[in-house]
């Protein structure tokens, strides 16, 4: 590795060679602010946040001192920069006081108070009220959809656009005008209900303001708790535990799944389950559907369903591929048509009388509650969805003190996971839990090491190839949309000779999840939030002694006393569902 | 400016498509064709409309959302088309100082046609130009590039009469 010597603020230091100055600022533990960078995605120098002074050398001698951006400027060999003279800090109080004389500052309720990358820098730099009056914009909100967007607070950083063009592959939205009048929307107006947006909320996580959020449907869940006719449910789904903790101050790749049920049963919910268990009936549901196609010549390769941002994406994108798409709903969805018709039934309730919510990693999901075909009792199988950050604010609305909970555990009978079903959240997951029971089936034995290590990972498609017995089965992995995209395109091409893919709309799956707590772009710059949030999956998986999900015994029971066996005709009519050709622009 | 959506509906010709495709041909594979696939799109229909840079966006792989960021951002793009009667007001300095803004209001309000757009009949279009270079006419609007000079907000609508 190459490397070059810069002196920042007097120091000496040696950095790699094409380094930005932010990142050898950073390297140098010194933080440069920044507004519209982040990390690999969008690397622009819009903001003008990030201004430093910096000399180069001019051949033997030094040149003059000019300011540049950080964010995009490399740094050359003897560089000298300085990060924090009176003359920066001016430049950046002024451009602070620029974007709050166009910023509709209603900080006071915003969901993105303490944690809005905006407030900080300027509380850093002591700026409050711009001096700058005239005229101000002001839109609409447009909340047509589970992803909210207020242009009155957007800084125009596209930190969004970029996530949804770049990694996402998708490029819904975009600057739409010039100069003052420059917003960030759709096609001719059009509102993001109106758009092929699949509702991942990545550009949610993204934004370093208040500008996008999700749809709040905690009131909702509130009122029914307090409705005493209704039995009301929650299920947490496996990234939820690994991810809550953020919303407390604890570091991101924290497990916290003992004080996130105990604070759910302090919020009064009737029941509070785990989603692993209906992620290990995804996987008997799905790998017997794929052992089905392969033996019966069915549609091939067969891709997972669990991810509703995928299952928009390809209808809208890749609509010649739903045929491929394991009819099997997604492990929220089951887990509701579960507890709607078989519990329901089981305890004598009118499955009207259940409030059945889940709290999820994810924006899609609360688009998917709505979709067609997913009410096997009559009544939506989910009423609500909550986002991670949805059940922070509830807990820290209810007064629960998360912190100095001890941990509890989930309530009969919906409280078994496998580890299979624990590393559902994490891109590699699905497709390693299917392995584990595909492989036993098609041996016809117990499977000895459990472990599928070459489909773990962040990378972005993963390939591998199995021998099982004399059959040979190669499967993919591709998480975000933009990879997704890829991948079936070789697919199409003939390129990829695949019988099984899973794929996650969001990178790295949905420990990454659009509905996650938001991370400053401060810390996505020093912190792969995909593997560290991972990890604690992984561990989950690691640490139990029940890996598999066929041997789930409540999946088991499941089957006893209620299906029967495996895509039997009621699990059919339960555990599955169907899919649109949407198309484009539709 | 904040460009204005059309109303007016879309005429497009299966001839004009197949001009259109053979340009995104021509241009395949090109970096930075966009531009002059867009150019010449405009010179084929006229205008782009979201029917034209939807074919766009279908041919290239670029997103309806780029291109049309593209083609608001830029003046040289027209989401409207010209209109039978074309009438461009001059909003240079000249003509603002002495009223023109004024009348470029008036036609709009009579017409019931906002600035930067097209009548839904196709009839008017109304837009507000740069300098015309004829100050000492000021104000200053062409109509079809017929020149009206000296202009008062009181002429507007005898002028009007001789189109509609």
């Amino acid at each position: 590795m190459d490397m070059i010597k810069v002196i920042i603020n007097g120091k000496e230091y040696s950095v790699e060679k094409g380094s930005t100055v932010l990142e050898a600022a950073k390297a140098a533990n010194i933080d440069i602010p920044t507004l519209c960078y982040l990390k690999d995605i969008n690397e622009i120098g819009a903001c003008r946040l990030c201004l430093v002074e910096v000399a180069e050398m001019r051949g033997p001698a030094l040149g003059p001192w000019r300011m540049v951006t950080a964010c995009v400027y490399p740094c050359t060999e003897g560089m000298q920069i300085k990060t924090n003279t009176p003359k920066i800090t001016a430049s950046r109080k002024m451009n602070l006081e620029l974007l709050l004389s166009n910023h509709d500052k209603k900080c006071l309720s915003c969901v993105r108070s303490t944690n809005c990358e905006l407030q900080t820098l300027c509380r850093e730099y002591g700026v409050d009220q711009s001096t700058f009056t005239g005229t101000t914009n002001h839109y609409e909100i447009d909340n047509k959809t589970p992803i909210i967007r207020d242009n009155n607070k957007c800084v125009l950083c596209r930190r969004c656009v970029a996530t949804c063009a770049k990694v996402q592959g998708i490029g819904v939205i975009g600057a739409n005008n010039r100069g003052f009048d420059t917003f960030i929307g759709s096609q001719f107006e059009k509102a993001l209900a109106e758009t092929s947006c699949i509702n991942c909320g990545q550009c949610i996580v993204s934004c370093p303001v208040g500008a996008l959020y999700e749809r709040d449907d905690t009131d909702k869940v509130f009122e029914a708790i307090a409705d005493p006719n209704k039995h009301v449910f929650i299920c947490t789904a496996p990234s939820v535990r690994a991810q809550i903790g953020e919303c407390f101050g604890y570091e991101p790749g924290t497990d916290t799944e003992g004080k996130m049920v105990a604070a759910l049963k302090r919020l009064g919910f009737d029941g509070v389950y785990d989603m692993n268990l209906t992620a290990d009936l995804t996987i008997v549901e799905e790998a017997t559907e794929l052992i089905g196609r392969v033996q019966n010549n069915g549609v091939l390769p067969m891709i997972t369903s669990c991810s509703p941002g995928w299952i928009k994406f390809c209808e809208h994108y890749f609509p010649e591929f739903t045929e491929n798409l394991s009819t099997c709903k997604s492990p929220q969805q089951m887990f509701g048509a579960v507890v709607k018709t078989y519990y329901a039934q089981k305890m004598g309730w009118d499955p009207k009388d259940i409030f059945f919510v889940s709290a999820i990693p994810c924006t899609a999901k609360k688009f998917e509650v709505g979709r067609p075909d997913q009410s096997a009792a009559g009544v939506p199988d989910v009423d609500v969805a909550i986002t991670t950050r949805e059940v922070g604010r509830m807990i820290q609305k209810a007064g629960i003190n998360f912190r100095a909970l001890a941990d509890e555990k989930f309530d009969d009978p919906f409280d078994i996971g496998s580890g299979a079903g624990a590393i559902f959240g994490a891109t590699g997951g699905v497709m390693e839990a299917a392995l584990r029971y595909a492989a036993e089936i098609i041996l016809g034995k117990k499977l000895e090491k459990v472990d599928f290590p070459e489909v773990r990972g962040t990378e972005g498609i993963k390939t591998a190839s199995y021998k099982l017995g004399d059959l040979t089965v190669n499967v993919a992995v591709a998480s975000s949309t933009g990879k997704a995209r890829e991948l079936l395109n070789k697919v199409k091409n003939g390129e990829l000779d695949v019988q099984f893919i899973e794929i996650m709309a969001c990178p790295g799956g949905c420990v990454n999840g659009g509905g996650q707590p938001i991370q400053p772009a401060k810390v996505r710059m020093s912190t792969d939030l995909r593997a560290v949030r991972a990890a604690v999956l992984y561990k989950d998986d690691a640490d139990e002694t029940l890996r598999k999900s066929q041997d789930n015994l409540a999946v088991k029971k499941l089957y006893d006393e209620f299906f029967g066996k495996p895509n039997s005709h009621k699990a059919h009519e339960v555990l599955h569902t169907s899919y649109i050709k949407r198309g484009l622009y539709k | 400016m904040k460009k204005k959506l059309t109303t007016v509906a879309f005429q497009g010709t299966p001839e004009q498509e197949k001009q259109l495709l053979a340009v995104i041909a021509k241009h395949k594979g090109e970096k930075g064709s966009m531009m002059p696939i867009m150019q010449e799109a405009q010179d084929i229909y006229g205008y782009l409309p979201i029917e034209v840079q939807t074919i766009i966006a279908r041919e290239t792989g670029v997103s309806l959302e780029e291109i049309y960021g593209i083609a608001t951002f830029y003046s040289q793009f027209k989401l409207n088309p010209d209109g039978k009667y074309a009438i461009s007001v001059c909003l240079g300095t000249a003509c603002y100082v002495k009223g023109s803004g004024d009348v470029l209001d008036e036609i709009s309000k009579q017409l019931n046609v906002p600035i930067g757009s097209t009548s839904p009949d196709g009839k008017f279009s109304v837009e507000a130009t740069r300098c015309l270079g004829a100050c000492g006419l000021a104000p200053v609007m062409t109509i079809n590039g017929e020149v009206y000079g000296s202009l008062k907000k009181e002429d507007v609508k005898t002028i009007l009469a001789k189109y509609r």
